[in-house]
C-alpha cells in the first residue's frame, strides 16, 4: 500500500462532495485526508484526496470519479514533481517553567506561536507530512491537548497549471426537439 | 396551457408556471410516454399535464412506473420516463433506478420534492431522494429554481441517452413547481465534465486486428452494450467476415440470431456448454460491451486462463475492472464494430485471413455433443422447459419476451429462441424479482405493433401484477406466461444442490392461492390455465388469439425442473455441470 495524492477539479455546484465521498466508501476505500477549496476559476473547486491503496485499485476509483458528471478533471500528484503542504493548528501543555523549551521547538520547525495562556501554548506549522509528524512527535512529551489539521494540499511544480493541461471542455448540442 | 401545447421548439418566453415549464420541457426532449403515479409534491406538474400532448398512463405502484420505463426503453431504445412524488413516491423508484443503472438502460425519474423552504425540516413525505439514490444513478438534480428546469431537463435526457446509458433523476420542488417562470429551451448544454469517448483509437483497432488475425482459438463475447449500441447489423457482418464463434451473454440475446451456425448460446453460470468450453479453452476474448460479469466468468482466477483480451467498451471503468484487457479500447460497440471490419477486409484483401479451422471444428462439437436439454418429468407432468420452447415457436422471434429473474429467467433465455435485438428483456445486473410485468406493459406502450409476452415466475409476478390493472384499463395488452413451480424455483434449486434438500421458506403454495385465473378475471384480464403437455399449444394459441385485453396463463409445471448447465458459485468455469453429477468431456485432441 501506498499514499497516493490525487487534485480533482470539481464544478462548483451542491452535491459534489457527498458523490465523491460517497464512491470513496463504495469502493472500500478510506480517505486519509481531504481537503476542498475555490481555485483560480470561479465555479470550480479543487479536491485535495489523500489515499492509502494499491495502484490498480486507485486505477478503477479514478476510472470511477472520472464519470461523475461534475468531475472536470484528476490528475495524481506524486511527491517528485509536486509541493504538498498541510496546516497544522496544535496546543501544548507549557507552564512558566517549559514554555522557553516549546518556543525551542518552534523555532527549530519555524512554527509559530499563535496564542499564549498561562499553561498552555498554542502554534501553527505548515509542512509536508514528514515535517508535521516531526514536529508533533517532538511536542509529544509536553502534553498535546488539542490538534487540527487542515488537510494536505497540493500543487504541481514548474510553469504549468493543471486546469490547462486538460482537453478543450465541448459543450455537447441538445436533443432534438420533438415539435 | 393549450395554447402552448406542442410549441417546445418555440422557446419565446412567456409567463408560466414551473409546472408548466416542466411539461413544455419534457415535451421539447421528445418525450410521449410517461409512467407514473401522482401525490402531493408533484401535483403541480399533472396539472398542465392534463393538456399535453404526452400520453400520461397511471400506474398502480411506482416500482411499476420505473420498471415499465425501462421496458419502454429496452424494446425501443428511447428513453423511458416515470414521475412520482415526494417521499415514498420517490423510494419506490428506488429498485427500478439501481435496476436500470445496471442494465444501462436511458432512463429519466422525475419526482416531487417538498417545498424548499421545507427542504431538511423532516416535513411530510420528505425524503432526500438524490442522496438516497446518489451510487445508483447516472446523474441526478434537484431544482429549487423554476428558471433552470428546461436546462435540467435537457441535460438529463442529454446524459441518459449518450454515453453509457443509465437512469437520472431529476428532483423538483413544489415550491419550483408553483413559481412563476419563463420557459428557455437551451441551445447548449452546460455540462463541462460530461464527455463520453464514442470514436475508438485507430491505433487500438489495428491492435485488436493484428491478435484477432495470430490467434488460433478466438470468441467473441457479446455483451448488453452490442444491444444499446443498436450493432446487431455490424456484429453479423464481422462474425461471418471472420468466421469466428459467438457466445452473448444474458444481456445480448438476440443480438445475433440463435439459429446462425456460429453462435454458441450464452456463457455463464447456466450457461451452454459451448460457450462456457469457448471462452475457457479461447485464446483470444473479444468482448464486445460486455463486463466479465462473476456470474459470467465464475471463479475469476481459472476463468479463460490461456486467453488474451480485446475489451470494446464505452465505459473505461469497465476496461480491466474485473479482467486484464491485453488490448483495451474504448468507443461505441457499433463504431468499434465498423472499423474492425474495415481493417480487416483491407487484411483480407492482402490475403491476410485468421486460421480458425480447428478451433470452429472444435466449438461445433462440442455445441453438437452437449446441446442445451431437458428432462420430461417422469409422472407425465409439465416441463417449464417444454413451455417456452413453444412459445418461442408460436409466438416468433418478432414478440418481445420480457422475464423477471430466477429459474423462468433462465429457462427463457435458453429455450424461447431469439432472432433479433430488443426482443429479450430482462432484469441482469440487479436481479430484481417483479420485473416482468411491469416491463412487458413498458414494452407493449413502446411498441404496440408488437406481441410481448411476460415470461414470469409465481414468486416474481405476487411482488409486481398490480399492474395488469393498468395494462386492462390502458388498453395495454400484454400476455403473461405465469411458470408456476409454486415455488421460489431458483433457491429451491439451490436448496436441493447445496442445503440437502431442506426446502427453508421457498414454497408458495401458488398452485393453491392465489387462483391466478380468478385474479386475472378479477383485473380484467383473461386468465387460462395449462396443467399438461398436450395443452400448452392450444392455450398459446387461444392466448394468441386474444388481442383486446391482456391475457394470464397459468402454465402450472413440474416443481422439481432444475436449471442446467451450470457453474456453482464461486467454482470455476471448469467444472460446469451439464446435468446434476454430470460434467462434460472435451476431446483436447480436436484442438
Amino acid at each position: 500500500m501506498a499514499k497516493h495524492t490525487l487534485s480533482v477539479l470539481v464544478e462548483d455546484k451542491p452535491g459534489v462532495l457527498a458523490r465523491i465521498s460517497a464512491l470513496f466508501s463504495r469502493r472500500g476505500f478510506n480517505i486519509e485526508s481531504l481537503a476542498v477549496g475555490p481555485t483560480e476559476h470561479d465555479e470550480i473547486s479543487r479536491m485535495t484526496i489523500v489515499v492509502n491503496v494499491e495502484s490498480s485499485p486507485l486505477e478503477q476509483v479514478t476510472k470511477q470519479l472520472n464519470k461523475l458528471v461534475e468531475v472536470l478533471k484528476i490528475v495524481e500528484l506524486d511527491s517528485g514533481s509536486s509541493v504538498h503542504r498541510e496546516l497544522v493548528l496544535v496546543k501544548v501543555g507549557a507552564t512558566a517553567e517549559n514554555r522557553g523549551e516549546v518556543l525551542d521547538v518552534v523555532q527549530l520547525f519555524r512554527a509559530k506561536v499563535i496564542d499564549v495562556a498561562s499553561d498552555a501554548i498554542t502554534m501553527q506549522i505548515v509542512g509536508n507530512d514528514g515535517k508535521i509528524a516531526d514536529f508533533l512527535r517532538v511536542l509529544e512529551p509536553f502534553g498535546i491537548r488539542e490538534l487540527v489539521q487542515s488537510g494536505m494540499v497540493a500543487i504541481g511544480r514548474g510553469p504549468r497549471s493543471i486546469s490547462e493541461r486538460g482537453k478543450p471542455v465541448a459543450v455537447p448540442v441538445p436533443p432534438a426537439a420533438n415539435a | 396551457m393549450s395554447e402552448q401545447q406542442g410549441s417546445g421548439a418555440d422557446s419565446t418566453a412567456r409567463g408560466i408556471t414551473g409546472a408548466q415549464s416542466l411539461v413544455r420541457s419534457l415535451e421539447a426532449a421528445g418525450v410521449t410516454d410517461i409512467f407514473g403515479i401522482p401525490g402531493g409534491a408533484i401535483l403541480p406538474a399533472y396539472d398542465p399535464l392534463m393538456d399535453s400532448s404526452i400520453r400520461h398512463i397511471l400506474v398502480r405502484h411506482e416500482q411499476g412506473a420505473g420498471h415499465a420505463a425501462q421496458g419502454y426503453a429496452a424494446a425501443s431504445g428511447k428513453v423511458g420516463v416515470c414521475m412520482a412524488t415526494s417521499g415514498p413516491g420517490a423510494t419506490n423508484l428506488v429498485t427500478p433506478l439501481a435496476d436500470a443503472h445496471m442494465d444501462s438502460l436511458p432512463m429519466v425519474a422525475i419526482t416531487g420534492q417538498v417545498g424548499a423552504s421545507m427542504i431538511g425540516t423532516d416535513a411530510f413525505q420528505e425524503a432526500d431522494i438524490r442522496g438516497i439514490t446518489m451510487p445508483i444513478t447516472k446523474h441526478s438534480f434537484l431544482v429549487t429554481d423554476p428558471a433552470e428546469i428546461p436546462a435540467k431537463i435537457a441535460e438529463a435526457f442529454h446524459i441518459a441517452s449518450t454515453g453509457r446509458p443509465g437512469p437520472v433523476l431529476v428532483d423538483v420542488t413544489k415550491s419550483a413547481l408553483q413559481a412563476d417562470t419563463t420557459f428557455h429551451w437551451p441551445t447548449e448544454l452546460n455540462l463541462p465534465g460530461y464527455r463520453p469517448v464514442t470514436r475508438p483509437h485507430a491505433k487500438q483497432i489495428r491492435e485488436a486486428a493484428r491478435l484477432m488475425l495470430e490467434s488460433r482459438k478466438p470468441v467473441l463475447y457479446v455483451g448488453g452494450g452490442t444491444i444499446r449500441s443498436g450493432a446487431s447489423k455490424e456484429l453479423l457482418v464481422l462474425a461471418e467476415l471472420t468466421g469466428i464463434p459467438v457466445i452473448t451473454t444474458l444481456m445480448a440475446r438476440g443480438a445475433l440470431p440463435d439459429s446462425h451456425p456460429q453462435h454458441l448460446g450464452m456463457p455463464g453460470m447456466h450457461g451452454t456448454v459451448a460457450a462456457v468450453a469457448a471462452l475457457q479453452k479461447s485464446d483470444l476474448i473479444i468482448s464486445l460491451g460486455a463486463r466479465f460479469d462473476d456470474r459470467v466468468t465464475g471463479n475469476l482466477d481459472s476463468f479463460a486462463p490461456g486467453a488474451k483480451v480485446i475489451h470494446a467498451d464505452i465505459d473505461p471503468a469497465e476496461i480491466g475492472k474485473n479482467r486484464f484487457a491485453d488490448v483495451p479500447i474504448v468507443g461505441d460497440v457499433r463504431e468499434v464494430l465498423v472499423d474492425l471490419i474495415t481493417t480487416l477486409r483491407t487484411e483480407q484483401e492482402a490475403g491476410n485471413t485468421g486460421d480458425y479451422e480447428g478451433w470452429v471444428a472444435f466449438c461445433a462439437g462440442v455445441k453438437k455433443k452437449y446441446p442445451l436439454g431437458y428432462d420430461l418429468p417422469a409422472d407425465g407432468g409439465l416441463a417449464p422447459q417444454y413451455v417456452l420452447e413453444r412459445l418461442g415457436v408460436l409466438s416468433g422471434p418478432d414478440t418481445i419476451y420480457t422475464a423477471g429473474v430466477g429459474q423462468h429467467q433462465m429457462w427463457a433465455a435458453h429455450f424461447v429462441g431469439y432472432e433479433r435485438p430488443n426482443t429479450w428483456i430482462n432484469s441482469g445486473g440487479l436481479g430484481t424479482m417483479g420485473f416482468s410485468v411491469p416491463a412487458a406493459m413498458g414494452a407493449k406502450v413502446a411498441m404496440p405493433d408488437q406481441t410481448v409476452w411476460s415470461v414470469d415466475g409465481d414468486g416474481c409476478f405476487q411482488m409486481t401484477n398490480q399492474e395488469l390493472a393498468t395494462c386492462a384499463i390502458n388498453n395495454i395488452p400484454i400476455k403473461v406466461a405465469i411458470i408456476n413451480n409454486e415455488s421460489l424455483g431458483m433457491v429451491r434449486q439451490w436448496q436441493t444442490l447445496f442445503y440437502n434438500s431442506r426446502y427453508s421458506n421457498t414454497d408458495l403454495h401458488s398452485k393453491r392461492i392465489p387462483d391466478f385465473v380468478k385474479l386475472a378475471d378479477a383485473y380484467g384480464c383473461v386468465g387460462l390455465a395449462c396443467d399438461s403437455p398436450d395443452d400448452v399449444d392450444a392455450t398459446i394459441q387461444k392466448a394468441m388469439e386474444i388481442n383486446d385485453v391482456p391475457v394470464v396463463v397459468d402454465f402450472r409445471v413440474h416443481r422439481d425442473a432444475m436449471v442446467w448447465p451450470m457453474v456453482a458459485a464461486g467454482t470455476s468455469n471448469d467444472d460446469i455441470k451439464y446435468a446434476r453429477d454430470l460434467a462434460p468431456q472435451f476431446d483436447e485432441d480436436d484442438l
